[in-house]
Order: structure tokens, then C-alpha cells, then sequence
């Protein structure tokens, strides 16, 4: 199972002794101290911690929404720690989806506009736009609702919104930044389900924040961070 | 894109009704101002110019002084009957000339007295001012000649003396002097200077010189070319004769003006133009005022749509796309503001038409202009407000709030 994921001779995403550090001077404030992390195409890893261990900055980081201080990243074998601010939102758009755990769905907008948002960035006609939404929906069981205001959707199916929005691009990897923090636990199992599910399906890349163990257990792997550096790297045994 | 971006931008300004009415209202104003001010400026100078047109485009005013004006400059002489032989004679375009002389006086007749201004000139002067008799006739060949005591009346002193009898042989009295009524002249109405152009009596030239003036002059020659002739030329024939026969040596300036109607409109309406350019300057600083309400307005919006902001960037809008968004959003904001304005000063100019007795002229320049302006302010307001947004911190505005 997990050695079938495994057939890509690099890795998607390598960090080699990634740094990162706040402020400057005497306020300086290291969130990472030197990360070396491989994540292979069709890996689903959760990030746990403590806070202030450095997991969503290292989520930024391979998120391309920050940069590291120090040591290097390789998107598909391509160094992108130097890009400027352009360039990463381009790299955003074309190879990587965003999960949130406050959702960020844009408020009086149906679901499927906000599934069309990025496809908008990326240029697409109208129909074509609407026909690859409608698909995403449907990819995360919300066919019906496709008219629906966040406002109208219950959490659970407010994530499920933005998980299609994440997904409808086709990305190499999908970010999901805490993507049950905000949900009762029967909510949080089922989009945990979907999360394998696409993974598994679709052969989509995830790398998932949580704090909660239940959650972590859903993923492949599991990296521990504490103080800004790894502390274990393990293999899940028995995904769910 | 850009089509999905002013959609978007129409759709955020929905969501706020009544605050994007209230940011754009100094817009709205603003514009409508402009607009009312200009078109109706232009309708009273297509009145006046169409008044002025009525009495010939092809007359030219001689007048002794360098402008044309009440009262003569000091060291202006007049003119004489034989100036205005002088230009009939030589100028070989007119068709017409007029010497006239006025001078203010009481018309009485039995108990009825009126006062009114008595113009002395010929027969010509009805001829350019394309006046004709209501009834009775003109004035003789011997009565001009003689200085025969004789009047042509306009409709409003007919009035006043004699309300409904008819005039014709009865006599009037100027100052101390009776004179017969020989003519009733068709009624003109107002002029485009609000004088009533038929309180006047006409006396043959040598008569008002005579028995009311008691000198020679002449105070103005009204000059009628023949169509199709250039009134330019003609112009500067008439100054050249005039130079020579006053005796101006070359290197001095002329002490009379030969005017034509284009530059008796230019003056007339040089007063309209200076007030529109006035009330210009008015709606140029509301205009400001309103810019600054949308910029007000536009940083509101950025601050309330930080994780919207956020999200978008992290999704992969670039700064262009964000900063492209809001500009359009002010743009589309600010030119509504231009377009109702631009409606509402239409239908206040279409509702004072009749108030202020101003034909309505659309003139689509300066609807153009306005719209083109009231855009401009939402590019100018709304680009910091736009730099603002398209700037964040993608992280640091998914996490606001």
C-alpha cells in the first residue's frame, strides 16, 4: 500500500535544513531550526505538534506563501525557495490546493462560485469553469447544494466546499491547515474519509496540520515537530 | 477576466446598497452640477446667439470708442451723417447703411406720458433690423430730408399712449416738440438682453438732430453687407475708410470699433462663460469631496475583506489581479456616481427650461467629458486603497479577524 505510492524516483517536495526566523536582532525568534523533509507524490502526512512547534510555518512554507530564512526547497525537483512573491502566487495557482480551518469561503456566494474562484485565476471559460466545479462538488458529495451560500451550509459541508475548491484544479498537493479544527467529531471523521478518499482515488499529495491525534491517524505518515525541528517521522501502520 | 472582474465588482456593490449610494452621492452631485451648468449655459448662448443671428449675420456695428458700451470714450468724436454716406458710398459689400442717433425722452400724449428712448436714423435702419410696418408707412424722401416733424412707433409706446385707439395722424410729444404719426412698427418682443425692443419711437434722423438733440452727431452706424460677401473684408474696409477720414496716423490706435456679430456674441456671452467657469470650479471641488468619500469608503471594504484578501492570494491571485479588482470596484463605483449625475443634471436642465426660458442644447461633449472625469477620480481614489489590498500578507490576512 504504502510502497505503491513510492514509484517516483524524487521526491515532490524536499526540504533540505530549512530555517526560519522571525524578527531580527535580540527579538529574533526561530520557528524552524533546520527541517530536512521528503514528501513522495500520493503521500497523505500529517504535521502534528504542539504550538509554537513550527508546523503551520513549515505549512507556509511548503504552502509557498512564506519563504525560508535559510536551506532550500524543491517543488518537483525545481529549487522555488528564491522565487519572488509573483512567481510563488503563480506556482499557488497552477500546482497546489488550499484547505483552511476557518473554511475562507467567500460570504454570499454560492458554492459553486467559490468553487470557480481559482479556475477563474487560472483563465478558464465560463462553461468549462462551471462543468469542472460541478465535477469537484460532486467529487466531495455536495451535488444539490451547488447554489447554496456558505451562510445556508452546515461546517462540515462549508469545508466540504472548500475542499472542492481546493481539489478542482487538479493540484500536486493539497494544504490542509487544521481542515477539522473548527468541526464536532462525526463531521471531522467524514471529512477525514474524504481526505483518504481523494488521496486514495485521485492520487492527490496531502499534507495535513492537526493537533488531534484521532485525525493524524487518518494519514499515512506522520511528522512530529517540536521546537522548530522534527522529532519523529513515522509510518502509519494501519491507515483507516 | 475583466468581464468576471467588473461582475464581481458590481455584486460587492449590491451587497452594500445604500452605502455605495451614500459614497457616491458627492459624485452623483458633483456631476450633476456640471452638467446642469454647462447645458443650460449653452442653451442661453444658443438663445443669445440665435437672437443675435435673427438680426443678421451679416451686420456689422460701427461705434465711436474702442468697445461697444454705454457712453462715448472722452476722446472719441463722433460720427456724422456723412460717415455713414461715406461707407455707403465706398464699400462696395454694403448693401445698407443706418446712421443712428438716440437720446432718451417722454412721449406724451393728453394725459398718457410714457418714457422711452426716441432713435433718430432713415429708412435703412428698418431694412437691416428687418423690421416692418404694422401699419402706416415709412418715412418720405422729403421728410428725412426736410427734418419733418413725423414718428414711426413701436408697439409698446402705441400701447401705453393709446391702448386700444388707433394712432396713425394723432401727435406725440418729445420734450417740447409735437410730431405726427405716420407708422406702427410689427412688435419684436424681447431682445436676448431682456430690453424690450419695442419701447422706442423712430424720428427721421435730421429731426432728432434738429429740434431734440440740438448737434450733428451720430452715436452709432449700423452697416448691412450683402450675403455671400465676406464680413471680414468688409470689416477692414470700413476701418480703413474710417482711419482715413478721422485723421488716425498708422502708428495710433483706432478710436471706434467696427464689430460684427460673432464678437457682439462673444462679449455678450463672455459674462455666461466666466460664471460657468466659475460653478466649474465648484463641482471640481465636490467632485474632490466625493473622490475622497469612495477612497474612505474603498479602505473600509479592504479592511472588512482581509480574509477574503487572503484567501484569494493564497489561492494564487497575483498582486495585479487583487489590485486590479478593487480598482475596478471604486471605478464602477465612481462612474455610476458619474452616470446618475449625468441623468440627473439632464432632467434638472429639462425641468428649468421652461422656468428660467433656456432652450435645452445636449451637448455630448460634456457628458463625455463628465462621465470620462468621474472615472478618473474612481482610478485616482481608489488606487491606494487597491495598492493597500494587493499588498497583504497572505498569511497574515488569512489569519485576520
Amino acid at each position: 500500500m504504502m510502497a505503491s505510492s513510492q514509484t517516483d524516483t524524487r521526491p515532490c517536495i524536499e526540504l533540505r535544513g530549512v530555517t526560519k526566523v522571525y524578527g531580527t536582532g535580540q527579538a529574533a525568534m526561530a520557528a524552524l531550526r533546520g527541517i530536512d523533509l521528503d514528501i513522495e507524490e500520493g503521500d497523505f502526512v500529517a504535521v502534528m505538534g504542539p504550538s509554537g512547534s513550527g508546523k503551520s510555518t513549515c505549512l507556509n512554507i511548503l504552502g509557498c506563501l512564506d519563504t525560508p530564512t535559510t536551506g532550500t526547497y524543491r517543488f518537483k525537483g525545481v529549487e522555488v525557495s528564491g522565487l519572488d512573491r509573483d512567481q510563488r502566487a503563480r506556482l499557488r495557482r497552477f500546482y497546489l490546493g488550499f484547505v483552511f480551518q476557518g473554511y475562507n469561503l467567500l460570504s454570499r456566494t454560492s458554492a459553486l462560485e467559490n468553487v470557480e474562484l481559482p479556475l477563474i485565476y487560472r483563465r478558464v471559460h465560463a462553461r468549462q469553469r462551471r462543468a469542472e466545479a460541478r465535477r469537484a462538488i460532486e467529487m466531495v458529495g455536495l451535488t444539490g447544494w451547488e447554489s447554496h451560500a456558505p451562510s445556508e451550509l452546515s461546517g462540515g459541508q462549508q469545508q466540504r466546499v472548500a475542499i472542492a475548491r481546493a481539489i478542482v484544479t487538479g493540484p500536486a498537493v493539497l494544504m490542509a491547515d487544521e481542515p477539522t479544527g473548527n468541526l464536532d467529531t462525526a463531521r471531522s471523521h467524514e471529512i477525514m474519509e474524504l481526505l483518504v478518499d481523494l488521496n486514495r482515488r485521485e492520487g492527490i499529495t496531502i499534507v495535513m496540520v492537526t493537533h488531534e491525534q484521532d485525525m493524524a491517524a487518518y494519514a499515512k505518515r506522520i511528522v512530529h515537530f517540536v521546537d522548530g525541528l522534527v522529532e519523529s517521522d513515522k509510518r502509519n501502520g494501519s491507515p483507516a | 477576466m475583466l468581464w468576471d472582474t467588473i461582475h464581481l465588482a458590481l455584486r460587492e456593490i449590491r451587497r452594500n446598497v445604500l452605502r455605495s449610494f451614500l459614497t457616491i452621492l458627492g459624485i452623483v452631485i458633483g456631476v450633476a452640477s456640471v452638467i446642469t451648468m454647462v447645458t443650460l449655459g449653452g442653451g442661453a448662448t444658443v438663445q443669445v446667439t440665435q437672437q443675435i443671428a435673427s438680426l443678421g449675420s451679416n451686420l456689422l456695428m460701427v461705434t465711436p470708442g474702442k468697445r461697444m458700451g454705454p457712453g462715448l470714450a472722452p476722446s472719441a468724436p463722433p460720427f456724422r451723417v456723412r460717415d455713414a454716406e461715406a461707407i455707403a458710398r465706398e464699400i462696395r459689400s454694403v448693401v445698407a447703411v443706418a446712421p443712428i442717433s438716440m437720446q432718451s425722452a417722454t412721449a406724451i400724449v393728453g394725459n398718457e406720458n410714457w418714457s422711452t428712448s426716441v432713435v433718430g436714423t432713415d429708412n435703412q435702419y428698418f431694412k437691416i433690423r428687418n423690421w416692418s410696418m404694422k401699419a402706416g408707412r415709412p418715412f418720405s424722401d422729403s421728410e428725412l430730408h426736410a427734418g419733418a416733424s413725423v414718428c414711426v412707433l413701436g408697439d409698446t409706446v402705441r400701447q401705453k399712449l393709446f391702448g386700444g385707439l388707433d394712432p396713425l395722424g394723432s401727435r406725440v410729444r418729445l420734450g417740447k416738440m409735437s410730431f405726427q404719426v405716420i407708422g406702427l412698427l410689427e412688435p419684436k418682443g424681447q431682445s436676448s438682453m431682456g430690453t424690450d425692443q419695442d419701447d422706442l419711437v423712430v424720428l427721421p434722423l435730421r429731426t432728432l438732430q434738429r429740434r431734440i438733440s440740438g448737434n450733428q452727431y451720430v452715436s452709432l452706424i449700423q452697416v448691412s453687407i450683402r450675403d455671400g460677401e465676406s464680413t471680414e473684408k468688409a470689416q477692414r474696409d470700413i476701418e480703413r475708410l474710417l482711419r482715413e477720414r478721422r485723421h488716425i496716423s498708422p502708428n495710433m490706435d483706432d478710436n471706434f470699433s467696427v464689430m460684427d456679430m460673432k464678437e457682439i456674441t462673444k462679449m455678450l456671452t463672455g459674462t455666461t462663460t466666466v460664471l460657468t467657469g466659475l460653478l466649474g470650479a465648484v463641482a471640481a471641488v465636490s467632485l474632490l469631496v466625493g473622490g475622497i468619500g469612495i477612497m474612505n469608503i474603498m479602505l473600509v471594504s479592504v479592511t472588512e475583506r482581509t480574509r477574503e484578501i487572503g484567501t484569494r492570494l493564497a489561492i494564487g491571485a497575483l498582486e495585479r489581479e487583487v489590485l486590479t479588482q478593487f480598482l475596478v470596484e471604486s471605478v464602477v463605483l465612481s462612474s455610476s456616481g458619474g452616470l446618475f449625475g449625468i441623468l440627473l443634471g439632464l432632467l434638472a436642465c429639462l425641468g428649468l427650461k421652461n422656468a428660467l426660458r433656456v432652450p435645452f442644447v445636449f451637448n455630448p461633449t460634456i457628458v463625455i467629458i463628465a462621465f470620462l472625469f468621474s472615472a478618473a477620480v474612481g482610478v485616482i481614489f481608489g488606487y491606494f486603497p487597491a495598492l493597500k489590498a494587493a499588498r497583504l500578507d497572505p498569511i497574515e490576512a488569512l489569519r485576520h479577524e
